[in-house]
């Protein structure tokens, strides 16, 4: 179980500091696949690189990130390599660029376990029956990554990561890249990856909902720096309650809605900039509820159980 | 209005180009007046190639393309052909000169285009345009690209074609690197200049974007057409079975995937087989030399196993 309270990571530039993850609170249980959506510059993939691999120009600012009833000092660098790939690994965007060219596959995760202090011998069963489980064979080990293909690569990436059975994985925006076809089968790999117990919980960071109400258990929108809403799969899909996440909702194409049918809309504006994001809400200023209190900071508002929105204008039913 | 008939391009691969890769192969199919078209496909089924085949960009290694009835390739004067037909394409940032500010940009379009218009007439004109498509011109005009969002900059690209005499727009995955807000309005923008008689070709690997937008629908898969025809047709009766895997993929909101297994190896086809034969569960010795045949009143298949 993953616990996350008030984390804040800015990044620093010259001219201040860039919160792009401000004030972030939530939870990932056990057995759980947290689905972490929102635009392009929400702060989901920051959010991913930062319970991970923290380095400048991010910078912590404060909160606390608990793994498994355990601390996990995410502003060390030195001491959180006790964790990473450990207990907690990430499969990377753009893990296709992820493998050595230089080195053949067999070569590359021979060196990987060993720079963590770990016999390759000692593993080598699980490594085969991994590969398997990605549909790869046991040939790739012999190959360049130029040999394969970017599918293939990206499956190669996961077997990786999850080689030492980390207790949470992340995976960002893994299937962006990818074909329909083969975005469905690794989506169904991850989520396998769960359901088979090689890793007890999971956050998948993507900017598409539609894969999250495929294979999430709950979903987390997050809007310029900060969390909209959080419910399960089905709460935020059918019921979304924060003005921001109805009109994505609202925006988004699908198989089975023709323009002559449904001419959707998109959100007018733009997200604000993070060097110094308005007070308050932070999407007052597109949003079509606005109202004199949005100059506030919104209030967490339980709408159900399990189900909250940051928003002035969200009533509780519970 | 455009025609392309039998149309191939190869590229020479392997040591010392021995080998052809057909990157378009033996692709037929007619984009109307007025008529949004979606060729969609994954990457690496040609549909860019396609497109800057259309354009001009790249040369047919045979087979034709009709504008209005003339062969492109006999096309002397470039400027009389692209004054019709015009290329939006995936990245707006890199479209722009970066140092020009909007106004600029479209000055420039009138002293290549039409010299013989007044500036303060085209200056109308343009603030005409850029209403119409829902900005505001005094908010857009003396900006630079970097101050607008990447959905209004797709927006003044594909308003070129109001400016212009244009008849057909080439749009090739114009809104991939949009953001999910944005992409709807640029869409929307697509669909209210085919109102005004626009015709598009809308290259894209979104499904649900081809079913949004398009009268018609060609599927395309390693280079060649596995089905296409009337939009409405091709999704609610897909008979290919690549096109039934597609939309079987395609995520949504309102249904679960099915688990079905994908197969994701490809191997290498024998010549003459249809290509899809190596990963298609009806796959078999009958899967040569596929026509493409007639199932119903525009819905065509390239299917042995389709009966007609």
């Amino acid at each position: 179980m993953l616990r996350v309270d008030n984390l804040k990571l800015y990044y620093k530039t010259l001219r201040g500091y860039v919160k792009a993850v401000d004030d972030v609170t939530f939870d990932v249980k056990d057995g759980e696949l947290l689905g972490l959506a929102g635009e392009s510059g929400c702060g989901k993939s920051t959010l991913g690189n930062g319970l991970i691999l923290l380095k400048p120009p991010l910078n912590y600012f404060g909160g606390t990130v608990e793994l498994a009833g355990e601390k996990l000092p995410i502003d060390n660098f030195e001491k959180m390599n006790d964790f990473r790939f450990k207990k907690l690994a990430i499969i990377p965007q753009y893990a296709m660029d992820a493998l050595n060219p230089t080195r053949k596959i067999g070569t590359y995760i021979r060196e990987v376990l060993l720079s963590k202090g770990i016999e390759p011998e000692s593993i080598i069963d699980r490594l085969l029956e991994r590969l398997k489980y990605v549909n790869l064979s046991e040939r790739v080990l012999k190959m360049y990554p130029i040999e394969l293909s970017g599918g293939m690569k990206q499956r190669l990436v996961m077997v990786i990561s999850t080689l030492l059975n980390p207790s949470l994985l992340i995976a960002d925006e893994v299937t962006s890249a990818l074909d329909v076809s083969s975005q469905k089968a690794v989506c169904l790999m991850i989520k396998g990856f769960k359901d088979d117990g090689i890793v007890k919980s999971l956050i998948f960071i993507t900017h598409d909902l539609s894969v999250l109400y495929q294979i999430a258990d709950r979903i987390m929108v997050m809007y310029a720096g900060k969390v909209a809403e959080i419910g399960t799969t089905q709460q935020l899909i059918e019921n979304p309650s924060h003005p921001y996440t109805k009109m994505l909702l609202n925006s988004l194409p699908e198989v089975g809605i023709r323009y002559r049918e449904k001419l959707l809309s998109g959100i007018p504006g733009q997200p604000p900039q993070l060097l110094n994001p308005p007070s308050g809400c932070r999407f007052k200023e597109r949003c079509p509820l606005r109202g004199h209190e949005c100059d506030e900071e919104p209030p967490k508002v339980a709408i159900e159980n399990e189900h909250v929105a940051y928003c002035w204008k969200v009533k509780s039913n519970a | 209005m455009l025609e392309v008939l039998e149309l191939a391009k190869a590229y020479s691969v392997g040591s010392f180009g021995r080998e052809k890769f057909y990157a378009v192969d033996n692709v037929t199919f007619k984009i109307a007046d007025n008529e949004i078209v979606s060729l969609i496909g994954e990457s690496g089924s040609g549909k860019t190639t396609i497109g800057k085949l259309i354009l001009r960009l790249i040369k047919p290694t045979h087979g034709k393309i009709i504008y209005n009835g003339i062969d492109i390739s006999s096309f002397k004067n470039l400027k009389e052909y692209y004054r019709h037909v015009q290329g939006v394409f995936q990245d707006p940032y890199s479209s722009y000169n970066p140092i020009f500010k909007i106004d600029r940009v479209f000055e420039m379009v009138r002293e290549e285009f039409y010299p013989k218009i007044e500036p303060s007439e085209w200056r109308e004109r343009i603030e005409q345009v850029i209403s119409y498509i829902g900005l505001n011109p005094k908010e857009i005009l003396g900006k630079f690209p970097h101050q607008l969002s990447g959905g209004q900059l797709q927006r003044l690209l594909i308003s070129r074609a109001l400016l212009m005499e244009t008849k057909l727009l080439v749009a090739d995955e114009i809104i991939s690197m949009l953001d999910a807000s944005t992409r709807i309005d640029v869409l929307n923008t697509l669909i209210r200049l085919k109102e005004k008689g626009l015709s598009v070709l809308f290259i894209t690997h979104d499904l649900s974007l081809g079913y949004y937008t398009s009268d018609k629908t060609i599927i395309l898969y390693r280079g060649a057409i596995m089905e296409h025809g009337d939009t409405e047709k091709i999704f609610n009766n897909p008979l290919h079975p690549y096109t039934k895997m597609l939309l079987e993929s395609v995520p949504t909101t309102h249904k679960k995937w099915e688990r079905s297994a994908v197969n994701l190896e490809g191997r290498t086809i024998p010549p003459g087989f249809c290509k899809f034969y190596d990963r298609c569960p009806l796959g078999d010795k009958h899967c040569v030399n596929v026509q493409m045949i007639e199932v119903e009143n525009d819905h065509y298949v390239a299917c042995v196993k389709v009966e007609n």
